[in-house]
């Protein structure tokens, strides 16, 4: 199986204190990751570090690459949800392919295709044409994540990217996830909603305190003792006719 | 021209009738550069006391070297004052500020206007010569003057060059200038007033290279640099005249109104003669 | 966007016969244009290639610099309210030229006025973006922009004020106000190297301003080398600004209203805005040199009056609406 993300030791540290501590994980082709952990566990420390936007120690597969390489490799969508220029939602959305295109900026056909195939996947169709720094914050939400999606590569990186949308956003946006991930290509997605990564992710990651506590399914990491420690509360967990559910119930201290 | 005839001769007697009510002054200061090179020429021995700065700037005073005799003042009220002078020589333009002040401190100041046409100088000759109580030497250089003067139309050609005066920023010397009659006295027809400028005004550059002047004529550049002097260089200038640079004439015998003016248009007179035989 | 590029184009062309058509020496377009083309004996040839001509070029060169200096700055900054002008950079690069001309570094070679207003305008670049941190906030960009501008206007008002020339002291208003008049083929041909380069590392520009939309880090992530980007910005700005105010004084606003009216036009995206704005810069300033020259042909109007004409309402607008959205 081919590996898509390997990370070996990372490290990061803000003036003597590691953000992120010796974490050590390899991604394989079809995953679909939640990347979870409590308010300051360095989730998205751990990601920018892996993207080599920050400096770090140990070993990243992806800084290895030349910036371009790693351009068409893995797309990135930051939680800060910027949109600086008054643009329709495709330009933004077609904003994803400039890592495909040769110097000129014009799209070509397969461009274009890509374009159009992640405005529907994101059920953006319509709003083509609208301005996107006039949508709502859910719905600016889903464009840039549509641009992500657009860049086609193996391997996407998300940091929160449900915060602020409605129910049905929600369970749509990780089932497109989801549904990439049975494709063949590999999903990271930092998120709070642990019922969400529970229903929809192949493989947890749990961080606390920058360490890498766990890796595993879901019914594997998400143990009532780990739930207790590392987040402090008490859930309900159950498989179902639906599914697996997840409810937080209460706070333990 | 005769209203101004009649006035100036109302200066002249108003002036030397001031001058015939006191006494011939002994301790003489003057704060303009022109009155300094008048007073310089007609005073008497021990009259003239100090003179303004620009006296010994070269660039502007014909009579540096004499005026290196005399004590600098920075015709500024205060300093003058305390030289005690009986007699203050100002000109129209001088700092009013400073002259009123003088004034008010209870000094005697004369002003004299500056030199507007040939006829002026040995006006303004009368005139200082008048206030110093020097008249027979004033009579004596006016007499000399209006040889020279004499002597310079007796030589004008008949086929008459066009000549321009070119200066910073584009400024001209139209009709009712001194620096116009210099330039026709040395026989030239003034470009300028062909084209109607009055006294002095600025000409456009395009204007200067539609009117193919034979020759133009621009001071010396200052130190330093500055845009307004960029323009008698642009191009144009040199090419208008098929190729040759600005004649430069030196400022200092064109500014003022004294017998010097007639070095200035021997000078250019003779530049005339070597070039359009 | 061909279409709107062929628009201006056609603007700018317009605008340039017409400028070329004006001017205290009488005539009409077609002799203007024949006394250009061929040397036909008379001395209009003279006024059309050595007075109009470069007067035009000058427009259309500094123009086109100006406004793809400022809308290249606004894409880097984010930032609606960046422009050389307004922070400060045209008022450091005048600084450099003052200086230069003043200390006669200017005469010692060919191209040492150019390149000393652009060492200047590099040491403002440079200033503002350290003092505007990496967002590129309104405040503190505004903030630092003014303290530039006023110490680099106190400055060049003190080198004047100490030059022996006595007709420096008076020559603030040219460096501060900017003004076209009385240049030569010499000024064109002396700007013309230094802008031609700031032009070239500006152009580079487009794919990294377009990415930097969605912020420095999806850029980053999008493959675009986010130092090679701000290296080529802060060049390629103090060369086109170094060069222009070099020969023609200080011009606000040009990049501050060009890329603010265009915006709408290619679609918000910063890589079509820098050759629209390039393109409504050198009409911008055509359009002002010529008003200059209708409005008062006796007296040398700068061309800073028009520009500040213009320019202020909309930035009161600018800044108002910028309220509007904090609020």
């Amino acid at each position: 199986m081919r590996t898509l993300l390997s990370l070996d030791g990372l490290t990061a540290l803000r003036g003597e204190c590691p953000v992120v501590d010796n974490v050590s994980v390899s991604i394989g082709a079809g995953e679909c990751v939640g990347l979870i952990g409590p308010n300051g566990a360095g989730k998205t420390t751990l990601m920018r570090a892996a993207l080599g936007l920050l400096p770090a120690k140990g070993a990243s597969s992806l800084t290895a690459l030349s910036p371009s390489e790693r351009a068409r490799a893995v797309a990135w969508l930051p939680q800060a949800r910027d949109i600086a220029w008054p643009m329709t939602v495709e330009t933004v959305v077609a904003l994803g392919r400039i890592p495909h295109l040769p110097r000129g900026t014009k799209l070509r056909t397969e461009d274009q295709a890509a374009v159009d195939a992640a405005l529907a996947e994101m059920d953006l169709t319509d709003f083509a044409d609208r301005l996107a720094n006039q949508l709502s914050g859910g719905e600016q939400a889903r464009v840039l994540i549509a641009r992500a999606l657009a860049q086609q590569t193996p391997l996407l990186m998300v940091d929160e990217p449900i915060a602020g949308l409605d129910p049905a956003h929600q369970i749509g946006t990780m089932e497109s996830f989801a549904a990439l991930a049975a494709e063949g290509k590999s999903v990271i997605v930092s998120l709070h909603d642990l019922g969400l990564a529970a229903r929809h992710c192949t493989r947890i990651l749990m961080l606390s305190q920058g360490r890498l506590i766990a890796d595993g399914s879901p019914a594997e990491v998400l143990t009532p003792e780990r739930l207790n420690t590392v987040f402090g509360i008490r859930v309900f967990y159950e498989n179902t006719a639906q599914g697996p559910i997840f409810q937080p119930t209460e706070v333990t201290r | 021209m005769r209203l101004s005839k009649l006035i100036s001769a109302a200066a002249l007697a108003l002036v030397a009738g001031a001058a015939a009510y006191g006494e011939t002054p002994q301790k003489v200061v003057s704060m303009n550069v022109c009155t300094d090179q008048l007073a310089m020429l007609l005073a008497g021995e021990g009259q003239l006391h100090s003179l303004s700065a620009l006296a010994v700037d070269p660039r502007i005073s014909g009579m540096v070297e004499e005026a290196r005799a005399f004590h600098i003042n920075s015709a500024r009220a205060e300093e003058i004052y305390l030289m005690k002078p009986d007699l203050v020589l100002a000109g129209t333009y001088t700092a009013r500020a400073s002259v009123e002040m003088l004034e008010r401190l209870g000094l005697r100041v004369v002003r004299f206007a500056p030199a507007n046409s040939l006829a002026d100088v040995p006006l303004r000759l009368r005139e200082m010569g008048a206030v110093l109580g020097r008249e027979a030497r004033a009579a004596e250089l006016v007499a000399a003057f209006e040889a020279g003067l004499a002597r310079l139309k007796a030589n004008a050609p008949e086929q008459l060059p066009r000549a321009l005066s070119y200066a910073a920023n584009g400024y001209t010397s139209g009709a009712h200038t001194l620096p116009d009659e210099m330039i026709v006295a040395a026989g030239f027809i003034n470009v300028a007033s062909e084209f109607g400028i009055d006294y002095g005004g600025r000409m456009p550059l395009e204007l200067l290279a539609m009117s193919a002047p034979d020759l133009v004529m621009s001071s010396t550049p200052y130190a330093g640099a500055s845009r307004a002097e960029e323009v008698p260089q642009h191009p144009v200038v040199r090419a208008v005249t098929g190729g040759a640079p600005p004649v430069s004439m030196v400022s200092r015998d064109w500014s003022c109104g004294t017998p010097l003016v007639l070095r200035a248009i021997d000078e250019l007179a003779a530049k005339r003669k070597a070039l359009f035989p | 966007m061909m279409r709107l590029l062929f628009l201006l184009g056609a603007l700018v062309a317009m605008l340039f016969a017409a400028s070329l058509a004006i001017g205290p020496a009488e005539a009409t377009f077609a002799k203007s244009l024949s006394s250009l083309l061929t040397d036909d004996g008379t001395p209009f040839t003279l006024v059309m290639r050595e007075i109009r001509l470069p007067r035009a070029l000058l427009a259309v060169m500094i123009g086109a610099s100006l406004g793809l200096a400022g809308a290249a700055m606004q894409g880097y900054l984010r930032n609606p309210l960046a422009e050389p002008g307004l922070i400060g950079v045209s008022s450091s690069a005048a600084l450099g030229a003052v200086l230069s001309l003043q200390t006669g570094f200017a005469a010692a070679f060919a191209l040492a006025l150019p390149l000393s207003a652009l060492a200047a305008a590099l040491v403002g670049v440079l200033l503002v973006l350290l003092l505007a941190g990496p967002r590129g906030a309104s405040m503190t960009l505004i903030l630092a922009g003014i303290a530039i501008s006023a110490m680099a206007g106190a400055l060049i008002s003190l080198v004047l004020n100490l030059s022996p020339n006595p007709y420096a002291a008076n020559e603030i208003v040219f460096w501060m106000m900017g003004s076209l008049a009385d240049r030569s083929m010499l000024h064109v041909f002396l700007a013309l190297p230094v802008m031609a380069l700031g032009w070239v590392l500006l152009g580079t520009l487009g794919r990294g301003l377009d990415a930097l939309t969605l912020g420095e880090d999806a850029a980053s992530s999008m493959g675009i080398n986010l130092s090679r980007l701000r290296m080529a910005l802060v060049v390629g700005v103090s060369c086109v600004v170094g060069a222009g105010t070099a020969v023609a004084g200080a011009i606000g606003f040009v990049g501050l209203v060009v890329p603010h009216i265009l915006r709408p036009f290619v679609g918000g995206r910063p890589s079509r805005l820098l050759w629209a704005s390039a393109l409504g810069g050198a009409a911008l300033v055509l359009a002002a040199d010529i008003a200059v020259r209708l409005i008062m042909p006796d007296r040398d109007l700068k061309l800073g009056v028009v520009m500040a004409l213009i320019g202020a309402p909309l930035f009161l607008h600018l800044i108002f609406k910028t309220r509007k959205e904090l609020s």
